[in-house]
């Protein structure tokens, strides 16, 4: 047992409202700048919808992630060997069609045009070029189900879906959509390390943070291909790569990622995770169907005495180990079984978590009258019972969260309603019956935990929703400088800023 | 592959990690937040680095509500989020700007006239000048200019109207005063120590739901959104919480894990249908239909087969239901009134007091808490909900029905909107023995019983099932809605189980999606009823949450009396802009009345020729709507002449003005709106976009208001159909002489104005924020300077009113006098004005101010003390108090606390100084209920008095508290629990509406002092809205503006509807980069993906979209999402930014409102009757917008 420990952010799905604060909130930190325009270290996409890049699931296309060679897991992308080949070409790439053309107007005209016989008004632009732009596409652009026929149609992750629920998607009856809210997901085995021609990129030891390093990113751009879920971004103008580095700024100083902070549907929760790095490599080459189960193994017990101990030896803090025992992640992921990670099949063994969301009961048309499609005998939450009655298609949730398993799906989304229908009966019935606790028992829950997982899904405050261990700043420090020395020369130009080509 | 990746622990290698930290650092954060008419009033800490506001994130220390409910942090969305580009962008105004037309006449003039008002006169006098000014307006040509300039122009042109028309010629608009209370209160200050118009937003935005005023009496009054958590069956219509109220939805998804129920209405699969129970794609505008059925289920299944006790006492206690009606030749009527019956002949206000059937006596009895014991002159103590006889004091037991024991059973006539007729149905009445002989009488129950065609076990009762076809049965309603009946079902018995259970637990979330429909208040209405039946109104996590504007001016008490000078004694001239701008507009011109698409019961439909125009000049005239300018002669030379007459106190001045009106000398300039002489002259716009987001008819607007180019095609067609008001064959083009608008960026109002003078930003600006989603103070606080030459709209104002002081030593020098006309108040005695409709103008009653028609004072002003007025709180505060609900507060001691907390020196005495707008904020915050525990427990004290209740115990616990505004600073302050509101919010409660009334026992402020199934009114009866009812949509043929585009059309006729959108709030943040880049680079038009197809239309394709009014052109979205034969808008666009030029029409194409129009809704402009009385804001008609339809059609790619 290797015992390490990680920060990791966890997505309620059913309370993202889809507005894109948090994407803002990391724009104007940290990509609001020449040659990052375009990066969207946290981007929010509609689904069904083809995401940003678009189609970037689409790994036929796109190269990203691992392949299960027999035994062995080697990058899609190509082999070591391969790699150095490609280094000059490499068709995998995402191309500007595939992100889109940053553009702004031009303002100033509207203060500035002469006296005319019309009204002046302020054209758009390229922020590359500076030229008139007919704008074709942007980083959100299927937002809200926009051009569905072209792209939320085309969401590969309708793939096994059948064709009769596809056509039904695009009716009343079952027209549906949900977001999904995207960061880098400092992965356990990530894709974008591993083809890093330079050596740039690494994880960091303390919190599992992937980080490529602005002073030795040689611009290869191996990691923007090889990462499957296409968020590593190179910087056209200082030719660095560069990703979401989950505010360790933030973290650093107890505050949680400025988009995790910023997220006012209250749908993130930030914890520490311990696991066990020996078993990564074992858990990575299982079969698709049983990735989230192995993946949930590597994530260890924090309060087992072994792990406990296991980490004091690997010289994780006492804080952290405390913070992992009160970890949201950890209850959600672990202790309650409903987050998983996103596209586990992508075997990179992503960090960051999602509750998949619950959807509306699907409908029929009757006389040309919509009717809701609802058995005669009246339930609370039908689709307790009826599951495959939600609008938002088991095998659609089971690509994006379960490797196409739609049983851990199941098994979530029972558990949500069950307790839901707890609440239901406690509060409004103002008794818990046997109907009641067979329901939780159906879904595998108890009475506290269904409490548990109810509050800490409604009722948390920002510290109940972020978790943050206290870092150690000073012991870093201290390993190439005095402390009290940095105290009276911080931010007096100690740092390097990255040079194009060095 | 482990071995590949790289884990790093020395710290050594990692020193670069210093380059993401040094951007993180700042130097500082500041509290603050937007002002923006979002209704979210979020704290936000705004980063500062180097000078510069770098970013900003939400505040997290809300103090906590009571355990259990989950806490409001992080407040702030993504336009939020994305302010601080605005402060250095290129669409920010930097400096003060004027039209080249403009300033080179200007500097032309001055060159010739020393005195700035005489340049400014001539200019005016010319109509070349004059045309060549206004021609050029929206046509580029700015020139930057200093300051003084700017306000030279501005304060010579106020100075001028003021002479040569009279101040109400001189209008501003500035809405929602609660997103900046400092910054409204700067014009309407200035605007009302000058004798001119303040016009209202919150009816002309119809975001005022009428319904709400029919009902209780109340404008609004809503929960904040914790209270959502209480909930547990949530109806969501109209509302789209997810995009609209996008710091709140949290408690949405929140409440459904604590186990409630979420169904959404809405026709499109909307942002928050996606985590409904159930979707329930009703047709637009068609759940009025819905919830008649809704509660046809309801009577019959929780009344009528079996009764739910928590109902019926509720429904006895809290409602009118119990409540005698007279039913003559088989209609409903009025209410009985106490002074019909023998018993009760001689009780004061005895048309006011109205009676029930008391089960102990059997006889018509007299409950205490009617409008006749709001305003007594003896009776005292007897205005509240206690069920017991007002002359005897004995206990009454109401009886809600006669079904059981009645007199006789008779056939009464109700209306049947939909299919054009009267259908006849059974009913119980007593008879009553009264003055004028014997009279039937019903319940207001058995009323509603038979309207919503529920059998109730009468003799000769039609059997009705829920499958039979007639009103309002669930398959009835089915050809409507298009909902199953089955579906309707299930969601009416879900919804009476669930109020039965949890004792009205039920909650409607409503909103603009609902309210802009025309018949938007019988909608409502509708819904209404589905929740007093169930007992939800005044309960926790129950009743109708409508949420539209920012309206929730928390302090508005203090607040109203600063905001509109009532410390010197002024009487604002507050104007409906509904009316104002269909008439000043001339937008009445374009149609033919109201009779085709809202007909009188009375009347045949094409031929009666009755104009909504006529409608307005009568409610003006009879003091139901307030109206400016108010004559057709300068108000400061109508008080001269009566002066010269030999009339000396102001009472002889009122009669002398009543004389001259009656004798036909002096004429309401509403009579002949298009005489120049009647004309609005000067219009300054602040804090809003008046000629844009908020100019319904905005083509109209270009065209009679600006005399500037524009793409309206609509025939004038009112000739011949309008009698009151004079017609001139040839409409005036280009009413205004100036236009300034104050602003941060050059928005589509800016862009059209003649001044635009740089207003500072939400970051670099002291003010007072609060709104209805929750209930803390927050303020605004400057972060940077104002950045560039931009002044906050205080000091702007300020500076205007300096110099219009300056001009004034030559101009207007001394004291004058004012006459302000104003009509009939709520929450005045005028309640109790208009018993009957009598028209004084015909001779069918004498005219009497403040009875039959307008009331008029006589008011001082002293233009070369404005500024110092201005700056300076007077003293009128300190004699009359501040006001609230009818409540008037004294406030004595904490005038003089604040008089030396911040003295002021004017003439020779000490006032508290208003000289800053952090001084204007610890004014509000010092003297209103809400902030000072002390007036809240007098507050209390007044209203025991009113009442006879025990109440001042509310304000017990908080007597000392005392908010500041470094308290508010330091961290958002809850407001206190206080009379000026319905809701107890007393240790941590979340605030849901009527709570005191339900609880405390405090009356509704209407007829009958409980909400309202029956509305009584003889409008009312005419339109046949007494009862809860459906009428259909207006459609297109009766709309008259798709006539003409008929012609142009290739493309479909489609319902145009604006809903509000998801990157923007209003026009604000549309077109800023951030919110540009995440949507589609502009504003898009939403189509059905089949609508799309037969159009030929395909995603991101260019499209105009057009109709008589005007022409829109943008991209098209296609989506499966939208229903068919509906085209979406996001609301609020502006034609500043990626607006190419419209093929169809060859100019620029215009905004979202170009499309649009404002239609009145005449019963709506009702006056002088309890609730249907005037107040700003408050009551009135207003601008409907959703029964719009439009011709869409693909086009090649436009020029710019």
């Amino acid at each position: 047992m290797n015992v390490r420990a990680h920060m990791s952010m966890l997505f309620h799905l059913d309370k993202c409202i889809g507005c894109h604060t948090c994407s803002v909130a990391c724009k104007n930190l940290w990509t609001d700048r020449k040659g990052a325009e375009y990066m969207w270290w946290n981007n929010v996409e509609t689904r069904p919808g083809t995401g940003y890049p678009t189609r970037w699931e689409d790994q036929s296309h796109y190269r990203g992630g691992w392949e299960l060679k027999g035994k062995k897991l080697s990058l899609r992308l190509h082999s070591r060997a391969g790699g150095l080949a490609k280094i000059f070409y490499n068709p995998a790439l995402p191309t500007m069609d595939d992100y889109y053309e940053p553009f702004t107007f031009r303002y100033q005209d509207l203060f500035n045009a002469p006296a005319g016989d019309d009204q002046p008004t302020a054209i758009p632009i390229s922020k590359v070029t500076g030229d008139p732009l007919d704008v074709q596409t942007g980083p959100n652009w299927d937002d809200d189900l926009g051009g569905s026929g072209i792209y939320a149609s085309n969401d590969p992750n309708l793939a096994g879906v059948s064709e009769e629920v596809r056509r039904q998607m695009n009716e009343l009856e079952r027209v549906v959509f949900n977001y999904l809210p995207r960061i880098c997901n400092h992965c356990l085995n990530p894709a974008c390390a591993a083809a890093c021609p330079s050596g740039a990129i690494y994880k960091r030891a303390e919190d599992g943070v992937v980080l490529v390093n602005e002073n030795k990113c040689r611009a290869w751009r191996m990691c923007v291909a090889a990462c499957p879920y296409k968020k590593v971004y190179y910087n056209w103008s200082t030719g660095k790569s560069e990703k979401c580095i989950l505010c360790f700024p933030r973290l650093e100083t107890g505050q949680a990622p400025a988009c995790a902070h910023s997220c006012v549907g209250r749908i993130r929760y930030m914890g520490v995770l311990l696991y066990d790095a020996d078993q990564i490599p074992s858990a990575a080459i299982v079969p698709d169907a049983q990735l989230v189960e192995a993946h949930r193994n590597v994530i260890l017990d924090p309060f087992d005495p072994e792990v406990i101990a296991g980490a004091r030896a690997n010289g994780i803090e006492d804080s952290w180990i405390e913070a992992a025992q009160n970890s949201p992640a950890y209850k959600f992921v672990k202790e309650w079984g409903i987050a998983l990670p996103l596209h586990a099949e992508y075997r990179t063994m992503a960090m960051m978590y999602y509750i998949p969301p619950l959807s509306p009961v699907v409908s029929v048309i009757e006389n040309e009258l919509f009717k809701l499609d609802l058995a005669e005998e009246r339930h609370d939450f039908e689709l307790f019972q009826r599951l495959d009655a939600a609008r938002l298609p088991v095998k659609y949730l089971a690509n994006l969260f379960s490797a196409g398993n739609e049983q851990v799906i199941r098994e979530v989304m029972h558990k949500l309603l069950a307790v839901r229908l707890y609440m239901r009966h406690k509060t409004v019935r103002g008794a818990v019956n046997s109907d009641t606790l067979g329901y939780l028992s159906e879904a595998g829950l108890t009475v506290e935990k269904a409490e548990a997982i109810y509050k800490l899904t409604t009722l948390p405050n920002v510290k109940e929703q972020f978790v943050i261990p206290q870092y150690h700043r000073e012991t870093a420090v201290e390993a190439w400088k005095d402390p009290l020395a940095h105290k009276g020369e911080v931010g007096f130009g100690a740092i390097q800023p990255p040079q194009r080509g060095e | 592959m482990t071995k590949w990746i790289k884990e790093k622990t020395a710290p050594t290698e990692r020193k670069w990690e210093e380059f993401y930290r040094n951007r993180f650092q700042h130097d500082k954060r500041v509290r603050t937040t937007h002002g923006v008419n979002c209704t979210g009033s979020c704290s936000w800490q705004v980063f500062v680095k180097d000078g510069i506001v770098t970013w900003e994130m939400q505040a997290t220390d809300y103090p906590a509500l009571e355990e259990g409910l989950p806490p409001y942090e992080p407040r702030g969305c993504q336009r939020g989020i994305s302010f601080s580009w605005y402060l250095y962008s290129p669409i920010r105004v930097k400096y003060p700007y004027v039209r080249g037309a403009l300033i080179d006449l200007w500097r032309e003039a001055r060159e010739k006239h020393a005195d700035p008002v005489e340049a400014w006169k001539r200019i005016m006098a010319d109509p070349e000048s004059r045309k060549a000014i206004q021609q050029a307006r929206g046509k580029g040509g700015f020139r930057r200019v200093s300051w003084d300039e700017a306000l030279e122009i501005t304060a010579a042109s106020v100075v001028n109207t003021i002479k040569q028309h009279g101040p109400d010629r001189i209008i501003g608009f500035s809405p929602i005063p609660a997103m900046s209370q400092v910054s409204y209160a700067s014009g309407t200050r200035f605007l009302s120590l000058l004798g001119g118009v303040v016009m209202s937003f919150y009816d002309w935005y119809c975001d005022l739901p009428p319904a709400s005023p029919e009902i209780w009496g109340e404008q609004t009054d809503v929960h904040e959104s914790a209270d959502w958590y209480n909930s547990k069956m949530i109806a969501v219509m109209g509302s789209n919480i997810n995009m609209t109220r996008t710091p709140d939805a949290h408690f949405i998804a929140e409440v459904r894990h604590a186990g409630a129920k979420l169904v959404v209405f809405s026709p499109d699969f909307s942002q928050v249908a996606k985590y409904a129970d159930y979707w329930i794609p009703a047709h637009g505008g068609q759940d009025t239909a819905f919830w008649m059925a809704v509660n046809h289920v309801l009577l019959k299944e929780f009344y009528i087969d079996r009764q739910v006790p928590y109902f019926t006492e509720y429904a006895k206690l809290n409602t009118d239901l119990p409540f005698l009606i007279e039913v003559n030749e088989k209609r409903p009527g009025r209410y009985l009134r106490a002074n019909q019956v023998t018993d009760y002949s001689a009780v004061e206000n005895g048309d006011w007091k109205l009676l029930v059937w008391d089960k102990n006596s059997e006889k018509a009895r007299m409950p205490q808490g009617t409008i006749g014991y709001r305003w007594p002159n003896k009776d005292t103590g007897k205005w509240n909900l206690k069920m017991q006889d007002g002359a005897t004091g004995e206990p009454l037991d109401p009886e809600l029905s006669f079904v059981q024991a009645h007199d006789a059973v008779v056939d009464v006539e109700l209306d049947d909107f939909a299919g054009n007729g009267v259908i006849t149905r059974k009913l119980p009445v007593r008879y009553v023995e009264t003055g004028h002989g014997q009279v039937a009488v019903t319940t207001v129950f058995d009323l509603i019983l038979a309207q919503f065609g529920v059998p109730c076990g009468l003799p000769d009762e039609t059997a009705v099932s829920y499958d039979d076809d007639t009103l309002y049965t669930p398959a009835w309603q089915e050809k409507y809605t298009g909902i199953h009946r089955d579906t309707l079902i299930r969601f009416a018995r879900d919804w009476g189980d669930n109020g039965e259970q949890t004792r009205g637990k039920n909650l409607i979330i409503i909103g603009a999606g609902a309210n802009h429909w025309y018949h938007n208040n019988l909608l409502y209405r509708a819904g209404i009823v589905g929740l007093m039946l169930t007992g939800s109104v005044g309960v926790n996590g129950g009743g109708l949450a409508h949420y539209v504007g920012q309206e929730k001016v928390v302090s508005q008490a203090s607040w109203s009396t600063i905001a509109f000078a009532g410390d010197w004694g002024q009487a604002p001239r507050q104007q409906n802009t509904p009316s104002f701008h269909y008439v000043h507009s001339d937008q009445w011109r374009y149609e033919r009345g109201f009779s085709i698409y809202d007909p009188k019961l009375d009347g045949a439909k094409d031929d009666t020729k009755q104009h909504t125009i006529d409608m307005q000049v009568q409610a003006v005239r009879r003091g139901w709507l307030p109206f400016f300018p108010q004559f057709n002669r300068s108000s400061l030379d109508v008080v001269r002449e009566a002066a010269n007459g030999g009339a000396k106190s102001d009472s002889e001045v009122i009669q002398a003005v009543v004389d001259q009106i009656k004798q036909h000398k002096l004429g309401f300039a509403v009579e002949d709106p298009d005489a120049p002489e009647n004309w609005p002259r000067v219009w300054f716009i602040w804090r809003g976009n008046a000629i844009g987001s908020s100019a319904k008819g905005h083509e109209y607007f270009l065209r009679h208001y600006l005399g500037t180019h524009n793409n309206a095609i609509a025939p004038e067609m009112a000739e011949g159909y309008v009698n009151e008001v004079k017609f001139h064959p040839q409409a005036p083009v280009g009413k205004l002489d100036l236009v300034v608008d104050l602003n941060f960026r050059m928005d589509t109002s800016a862009l059209y104005s003649d001044i635009v003078l740089p207003a500072a930003t939400w970051y670099e600006k002291d003010d007072l924020n609060t709104t209805d989603m929750h209930s803390y103070f927050n303020p605004m606080q400057a972060a940077v300077a104002p950045a560039w030459e931009s002044k906050p709209d205080w000091e702007i104002y300020k500076a205007i009113a300096k110099k219009v002081s300056e001009f004034s030593v030559r101009h207007l020098p001394g004291t004058v006098k004012d006459v302000i006309m104003q009509p009939l108040t709520h929450d005045t005695v005028d309640e109790l004005a208009q018993p009957v409709i009598a028209d004084w103008h015909s001779g069918e009653t004498e005219a009497v101010p403040g009875k039959s028609m307008p009331k008029f004072r006589v008011v001082e002003r002293d233009y070369v003390h404005l500024y110092d007025q201005m700056i300076t709180l007077g003293r009128g505060v300190e004699k009359n108090g501040v006001f609230a609900h009818g409540l008037p507060i004294p406030v004595v001691e904490e005038y003089k606390t604040l008089t030396q907390r911040q003295p002021r020196m004017f003439n020779q005495q000490v006032y508290p100084s208003l000289a800053t707008a952090r001084e204007a904020v610890e004014a509000i915050l010092a003297l209103d209920p809400a902030s000072n525990g002390e007036i809240a427990h007098r507050a209390f004290e007044i209203e025991e008095h009113k009442t006879g209740l025990d109440l001042a115990h509310l304000a017990d616990g908080t007597r000392s508290t005392r908010i500041t505004f470094d308290d508010i600073v330091a961290q958002p302050r809850r407001i206190l629990t206080t009379p000026t509101w319905s809701g107890n919010v007393n240790q941590g409660r979340a605030y849901s509406p009527f709570t005191l009334n339900v609880e405390q026992r405090i009356p509704w402020r209407t007829l009958t002092g409980r909400q309202h199934f029956y509305l009584d009114h003889e409008n009312y009866l005419a339109w046949g809205e007494h009862l809860p009812t459906y009428k259909p949509r207006p459609d297109h043929t009766m709309l008259d503006e798709t006539q003409k585009s008929l012609a142009e059309a290739q493309g479909k006729l489609l319902n145009y509807v604006t809903p509000h959108g998801k990157w923007s709030i209003h026009s604000t943040f549309s077109e800023n980069d951030r919110m540009m880049t995440l949507s589609r680079g502009g504003y898009p038009v939403w189509l059905n993906d089949k609508d799309s197809t037969e159009m030929g239309i395909a995603d991101n394709d260019w499209v105009e979209v057009f109709n008589d009014n005007g022409v829109f052109v943008q991209r098209a979205i296609v989506s499966s999402r939208i229903p068919a034969g509906t085209v979406f808008v996001y609301h609020a666009t502006e034609r500043t930014v990626g607006i190419p030029k419209s093929p169809l029409r060859g100019k620029r194409a215009g905004m979202n409102n170009s499309l649009t129009r404002a239609r009145l809704k005449p019963v709506l402009m009702t006056g002088g009757y309890a609730q249907f009385t005037y107040f700003f804001n408050y009551w009135g008609p207003t601008g409907v917008n959703r029964d719009t339809f439009v011709f869409v059609r693909r086009i090649e790619k436009p020029d710019f």
